[in-house]
């Protein structure tokens, strides 16, 4: 069982979690995420790491309600537990010198990106984050992520705060501009993430994406989550998540993400009526 | 001496019709009587050649005399003594190649059903003996520590053996529940979840720890386990990466590896969705590829879970379907269609990118290969469809790469076995032991304990040396 040390509602329907999980802390890396089930008859879910602290102990997580599992796990509080905790799983993200890093965020993904534009920066990278939100209710985290940046652009699809449009508008300015770009790093929405990484396809910049297929067990032994990239099969939860945006079959990905649209519909509305909780 | 008796004792069933409509377990055990009759066949032969047939050298002379005589305690600790096991390897052992197939009666056609009778031990041990009272009395403690990776039969036969020897033991698990492919991979019909659970629980009150949700190579690699105060490590973890065809459409929705369909719906219960949370795809049409215990637990599934059609699509004939005959039977009579010699070609989607048909070839057998099984033969031109929605790649798996590309210094095959010594387990790093399926390859719960079971012997040598 593992401790939820703390909850924070970072927007209504976007949460933190501090989890007491010290083996996980001392190993975890940028990009790497954990599988975590609620109980004993709850679904293995993975979610990105997106903060650690060895010294106490603890990992942090941000999740956005979206099904079952997560509207489930919205509903715990600080001082509750999960039952399984399991990573950190994944291959790092590749941190290097490389120059001017570009790192763009969608929606939760603002949570998930912070380790590796922190790390990209420690490494003596110029880190430029664009992160994007739907509206202003849904913007969390600007203050943090603006300093471990050295520039930060932020964008709302309703204009509701800061720039109007889409991430990929600031994105291009900047491959289009003076500065040279190095490396893009994108994680969010899997669409955002294909966009991005079609932006960047015409200037030849690498784009580093996180992947989000279905996953079980999250260590090689399923192939759930098996992604195509440069024309090879690849299990996402240990060749991945990260992947060469430019190579992803980005058509395969969506497809296989829907696999369980009945049966997750199916899930929410039992557990919606049986949790009383009925839109 | 008296007439032998070639009438092996049946196992009573649950009806075909209505057991494919459930998941509860298919043979249902000797009651007292047929126990007794059926070790009533037993000629107590002084050869003992049953027992050479057995990986681990049960005392099953022994064992059925005890059943003969009413004293099951007797018996309980006649079988114990070599199989700590006895519940799993009564249900799922290959006895018809093992300790049937050497019995003397099996000359006669009627081998004792020696698997049946040490089920029926195992059960009367659960519904009568307090466990504590067959907890063996407490051995001095060495002082040595072992990590056991890996919770198996092979990890938990090595850690019982370890720790029955005073070391001081943990198991580390990657999954969240301990057993292995006892768990995740054999289905609840052919062997009970709470048969495995109780095993698992006896290891545990023997003293060992059980360290679950830890992915070695991850959370703590090989070496620092071996840097932090373990003193010998032994790796059991089994085969676990699942192989596929590689052929075209084979990432199309509703295309499963075997393990990811068997561990959602035994890990997972998604037999129970949704009262649990994981779903799993309840296919009309099912074609299982592939044609070993694998393929047979997940057709099985296929149809528990209310599949109109399922079939068995197998590139040889029925005499080379390496399944147990038993299993093969169980499936034929539930139901399961088998479309032998025929192999699939491509994978054929519609625009929602689900599976709709497989373009198989027809096969023929020609000489016979490595394997000494006759080589299956593509029949050009011979294409045709099956309609399908839902497809399970029961094909085979190999070892996880995880564990030996983080560590320093295992050897491996090209198969991603791991080198070991037959006889002790020993790796060619210093510390370190390995067996079962991942010095194997797929293979048997009773060769996974027998490798156990050496291990944890020349472990013991090593470090009281
Ligand atoms: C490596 C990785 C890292 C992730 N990190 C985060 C994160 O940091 N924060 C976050 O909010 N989400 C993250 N996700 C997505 C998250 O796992 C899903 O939102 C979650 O599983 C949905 O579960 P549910 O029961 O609430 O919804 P469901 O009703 O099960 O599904 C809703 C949607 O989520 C997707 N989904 C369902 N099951 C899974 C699964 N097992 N794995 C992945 N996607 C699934 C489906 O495509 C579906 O569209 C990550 C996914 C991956 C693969
Ligand atoms: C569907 C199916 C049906 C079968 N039917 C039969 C049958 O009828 N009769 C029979 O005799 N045999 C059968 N087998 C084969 C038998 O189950 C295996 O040979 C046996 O379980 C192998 O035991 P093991 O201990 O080597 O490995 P496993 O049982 O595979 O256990 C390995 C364990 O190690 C864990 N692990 C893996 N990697 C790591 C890591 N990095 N860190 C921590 N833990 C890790 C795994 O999660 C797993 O729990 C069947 C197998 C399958 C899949
Ligand atoms: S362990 Fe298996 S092979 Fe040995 S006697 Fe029992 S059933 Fe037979
Ligand atoms: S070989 Fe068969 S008949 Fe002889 S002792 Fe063994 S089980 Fe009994
Ligand atoms: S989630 Fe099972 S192999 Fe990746």
């Amino acid at each position: 069982m593992y401790k939820i040390l703390l909850k924070q509602d970072l927007v209504p329907n976007i949460h933190l979690f501090k989890v007491a999980a010290p083996a996980v802390a001392k190993k975890a890396q940028p990009g790497q995420f954990v599988v975590i089930r609620i109980d004993e008859k709850g679904e293995r879910i993975p979610l990105t790491i997106a903060d650690w602290d060895e010294g106490e102990g603890s990992v942090t997580i941000v999740f956005m309600e979206v099904g079952t599992t997560t509207h489930k796990l919205a509903l715990l509080q600080t001082g509750d537990f999960i039952t399984d905790f399991i990573g950190p799983l994944g291959l790092p993200t590749h941190i290097d010198e490389f120059g001017t890093v570009v790192c763009v965020a969608g929606g939760f993904a603002v949570a998930t990106i912070m380790p590796i534009a922190r790390a990209m920066r420690a490494k003596g990278n110029q880190v430029i984050s664009i992160m994007g939100a739907r509206n202003k209710e849904l913007l969390f985290w600007e203050e943090e992520l603006r300093r471990v940046s050295d520039q930060l652009i932020v964008t709302t699809d309703d204009g509701s705060y800061a720039r109007k449009g889409l991430v990929t508008e600031p994105l291009k300015e900047l491959l289009e501009g003076d500065g040279k770009v190095d490396r893009v790093i994108a994680i969010g929405p899997s669409i955002m993430m294909k966009f991005c990484s079609k932006t960047t396809e015409p200037f030849g910049v690498k784009t580093v994406v996180s992947l989000n297929p279905i996953m079980v067990d999250g260590t090689g032994m399923c192939g759930c989550c098996r992604v195509s990239v440069g024309g090879e099969t690849k299990f996402a939860c240990v060749d991945g998540p990260d992947f060469d945006g430019h190579q992803v079959d980005w058509d395969l990905l969506f497809a296989r993400q829907r696999i369980y649209l009945d049966e997750e519909k199916c899930s929410f509305e039992q557990w919606q009526s049986q949790s009383g909780i009925l839109k | 001496m008296p007439k032998l008796n070639l009438n092996r004792e049946p196992m009573p069933r649950q009806d075909p019709k209505i057991r494919s409509k459930n998941f509860n377990e298919v043979a249902l055990g000797y009651s007292a009587e047929q126990a007794q009759a059926e070790a009533n066949r037993c000629i107590q032969c002084p050869k003992r050649s049953c027992t050479e047939g057995c990986p681990v050298e049960v005392d099953i002379p022994g064992f059925i005399n005890a059943i003969r005589e009413g004293d099951m305690p007797e018996a309980v600790k006649l079988l114990k003594d070599k199989n700590s096991l006895p519940g799993i390897c009564g249900r799922v052992c290959p006895q018809e190649t093992q300790c049937e197939a050497t019995c003397s009666l099996a000359k006669k056609d009627a081998p004792i059903a020696i698997g049946r009778l040490e089920r029926f031990v195992a059960d009367w041990e659960r519904a009568n003996m307090q466990s504590a009272s067959s907890l063996p009395a407490q051995p001095a403690p060495s002082g040595k520590q072992v990590a056991v990776v890996g919770s198996g039969p092979a990890g938990l036969t090595a850690a019982a053996d370890l720790v029955k020897l005073g070391h001081s033991v943990t198991i580390f698990e990657a999954l969240h529940v301990a057993g292995g492919v006892l768990m995740y991979g054999i289905p609840e019909f052919r062997l009970p979840k709470d048969i495995v659970q109780a095993e698992v629980d006896y290891v545990a009150s023997l003293g060992v720890k059980v360290e679950l949700d830890s992915v070695i190579g991850k959370l703590v690699t090989l070496d620092e386990l071996l840097n932090n105060d373990y003193h010998a490590v032994f790796l059991g973890t089994g085969a676990g990466l699942p192989m596929f065809l590689n052929i075209p459409g084979e990432n199309l929705n509703g295309i499963y590896s075997a393990n990811e369909f068997l561990t959602r719906v035994n890990l997972m219960k998604a037999y129970r969705f949704p009262e649990y949370d994981t779903p799993v795809k309840v296919g009309r049409k099912v074609a299982v590829i592939g044609g070993g215990n694998v393929a047979m637990d997940s057709a099985r599934c296929a149809l528990r879970l209310g599949a109109d059609e399922v079939y068995i699509v197998y590139r040889r004939s029925e005499v080379e379907l390496p399944a147990r005959r038993e299993e093969v039977e169980n499936a034929q009579e539930e139901g399961i269609e088998f479309k032998l010699l025929t192999n699939p070609k491509r994978m054929l989607g519609n625009e929602q990118n689900w599976v709709v048909g497989m373009e198989c070839y027809e096969m023929e057998l020609g000489e016979p290969d490595d394997s000494g099984r006759r080589r299956p033969i593509v029949k050009e031109g011979s294409e045709f469809i099956i309609d399908v929605d839902v497809v399970i790649v029961a094909l085979g798996t190999t070892p996880n790469p995880l564990i030996a590309s983080t560590t320093d210094g295992l050897e491996t095959t090209r198969w991603g076995t791991v080198v070991a010594d037959e006889e002790t387990g020993k790796t060619v790093k210093s510390q370190v032991w390995a067996g079962g399926d991942i010095v194997t390859g797929a293979a048997t719960v009773i060769s996974a304990m027998g490798a156990g079971k050496r291990a944890a012997a020349s472990i013991d040598e090593y470090l009281r040396g």
